[in-house]
């Protein structure tokens, strides 16, 4: 399978979105809203849920599933007030010692007008900065598409796993052939050249583990059964020494 | 960080989607982009580049820059030799890092050192227009990174001139991965008590925007700079209409929270180093144990 074939599978409709994850992974899931400064941005969700009993925050990009719930989450697109959701629910966690895991699939943080206006850089620079001394354990999973800074700013974490067919990449293959060869019919090259495969993402060392896709049952399971071995891990390690081993984790870079 | 395809099916609309404001220069006089006065090279750079006519702000490369910041002397540079290598095999990148090294005469895009303004010591990083529009690949990352922990072991404070135009696309993952290590470092030096002062020139866009350009304590612009996430293109594609007059300048972000004040390149100086003594403990004729602590509430 091609790199592109990756992204295309990545992208597809048919694949399970952030509440799925949820659904299959997580009891008792508890949705909260609202960045309690300008909105409730609908491409993040977020709340309290429990794994084997243990209360867990999530927070999911969720690009929806049928056209009007896509709109609707702006196919999941987060705006700034989504990413300022997203860290109030984690500094929420770390106020009670609760391990986070994000579940990211986003082409990227979304380009409008009033992402601009409400500060989507510095939302996004907010979360990297308070996510790299975050007091608590966190897991991020790419699940579909990691697009860019708009994925990142719920992925600077303890460890970092990725679905078999997702990708992760700086920059879409759409627009890095067209700045760089001003030629959008070489999508498939670039896709090739920016090393984006969840192999790619073993191989460079940007994730811990490769979730196997042969069923998406299977997979569920697999996040299931890992999270369980590795939050207790990582809620016990003195949090000194999670800060210490988050910010080698990125230093190595 | 992000321009995309769709910009290939128009033409540029306003000169930001032109690639900005550059300067038509024959060696003896350029055209202001602005206000299209004709300024003699030499009265140029006596008024730091900034158009005499209308106050215009030219982008300037990072050793001039130094020059109007730090105290003659006094820059010591830090990891000046450090290489980008093709670490990806991207094709084409190898010479277009042997270009930007020609047309900058740097070796990367930012050039990261000790200074004093004033007599204020300070690490000091300043970015460079000239090597592939700043943008931020592992180098970049790695030297404002150690830098950072340079002046966290020593306990100076930072000033840092950005511009870029996001994330270097030739790097890859690494380069995303850059906005997480700069951001970490910045934390740990604030968590140490210390001072960051960054300085938003034209244009910082994507990446550097959304990691250590924003981390500021104090947030400053210079006039007219283009400041944004998303570029002008990219917004104006997904919207599907035409941007407002002013949208993404400094200005803009003034109005909008976003940045603390926008300063005259001539006043930087003077500014930064008011800033910098403001942050250095004893400086400011404040007896310490003078006030109880109850008595400050």
């Amino acid at each position: 399978m091609s790199a592109y074939d990756k992204v295309m599978l990545a992208r597809s409709k048919g694949r399970p979105t952030g509440t799925a994850y949820i659904e299959h992974i997580f009891d008792s899931f508890v949705e909260l809203h609202g960045d309690r400064r300008f909105g409730d941005d609908p491409a993040i969700i977020g709340g309290i849920a429990l794994l084997d009993g243990m209360p867990v925050t999530v927070i999911a990009i969720e690009k929806g599933v049928d056209t009007k719930e896509r709109v609707r989450r702006n196919f999941g697109m987060p705006n700034p007030e989504g990413y300022r959701k997203a860290l109030r629910l984690m500094k929420q966690a770390e106020k009670f010692r609760r391990p986070v895991v994000c579940l990211v699939d986003t082409s990227g943080a979304y380009c409008g007008l009033g992402a601009e206006e409400r500060g989507q850089g510095q939302a996004i620079a907010e979360n990297l900065m308070e996510l790299s001394s975050l007091r608590t354990p966190v897991i991020s999973i790419l699940v579909g598409e990691g697009g860019s800074g708009g994925a990142l700013a719920l992925a600077l974490a303890d460890q970092v796993w990725i679905l078999e067919n997702a990708v992760y990449s700086v920059i879409s293959p759409e627009g890095c052939a067209s700045i760089l060869w001003k030629d959008a019919k070489r999508v498939k090259d670039a896709a090739e050249c920016l090393r984006l495969t969840a192999q790619d993402m073993q191989e460079l060392g940007v994730v811990e583990h490769v979730v196997p896709e042969e069923d998406m049952d299977a997979a569920f399971q697999d996040i299931k059964a890992r999270l369980a071995v590795e939050l207790p891990n990582l809620i016990t390690t003195p949090s000194d020494e999670l800060l210490r081993r988050r910010y080698q984790r990125f230093r190595r870079f | 960080m992000a321009m995309n395809l769709m910009g290939l099916f128009r033409s540029p609309q306003n000169e930001l989607e032109k690639g900005g404001k550059e300067a038509e220069d024959d060696g003896i006089r350029s055209a202001c982009p602005r206000c299209n006065v004709q300024l003699p090279l030499s009265d140029l750079q006596d008024n730091m580049n900034v158009c005499t006519a209308c106050g215009f702000h030219f982008r300037v490369g990072p050793r001039e820059r130094i020059a109007y910041i730090a105290d003659e002397g006094s820059f010591q540079e830090l990891d000046g030799d450090m290489l980008s290598r093709d670490v990806l095999d991207f094709p084409g990148y190898d010479q277009k890092l042997r270009n930007a090294k020609l047309s900058s005469r740097e070796k990367d895009a930012v050039i990261c050192g000790t200074a004093q303004v004033l007599g204020q010591p300070c690490a000091l990083f300043v970015m460079d227009p000239n090597f592939m529009m700043g943008s931020m690949g592992t180098v970049v990352g790695e030297k404002i990174t150690r830098l950072f922990e340079t002046a966290t072991e020593r306990g100076t404070p930072v000033v840092g001139f950005t511009v870029s135009g996001g994330a270097r696309m030739q790097e890859g993952i690494l380069s995303l991965m850059q906005m997480a290590k700069t951001s970490a470092a910045v934390r740990r030096h604030s968590d140490a008590g210390l001072f960051y002062l960054t300085v938003l020139t034209d244009p910082t866009l994507g990446g550097i925007t959304a990691s250590f350009a924003m981390d500021g304590d104090i947030i400053m612009a210079e006039p007219g700079a283009t400041i944004g996430f998303a570029g002008a293109r990219v917004i104006e594609q997904t919207i599907r209409k035409k941007l407002p007059q002013g949208f993404q300048t400094a200005e803009f972000l003034l109005e909008h929270g976003f940045v603390d004040l926008i300063v005259p390149r001539e006043q930087q100086k003077a500014t930064i180093a008011q800033l910098l003594k403001m942050h250095t403990p004893g400086s400011m004729n404040f007896e310490e144990g003078e006030v109880e602590p109850d008595e400050r509430l």
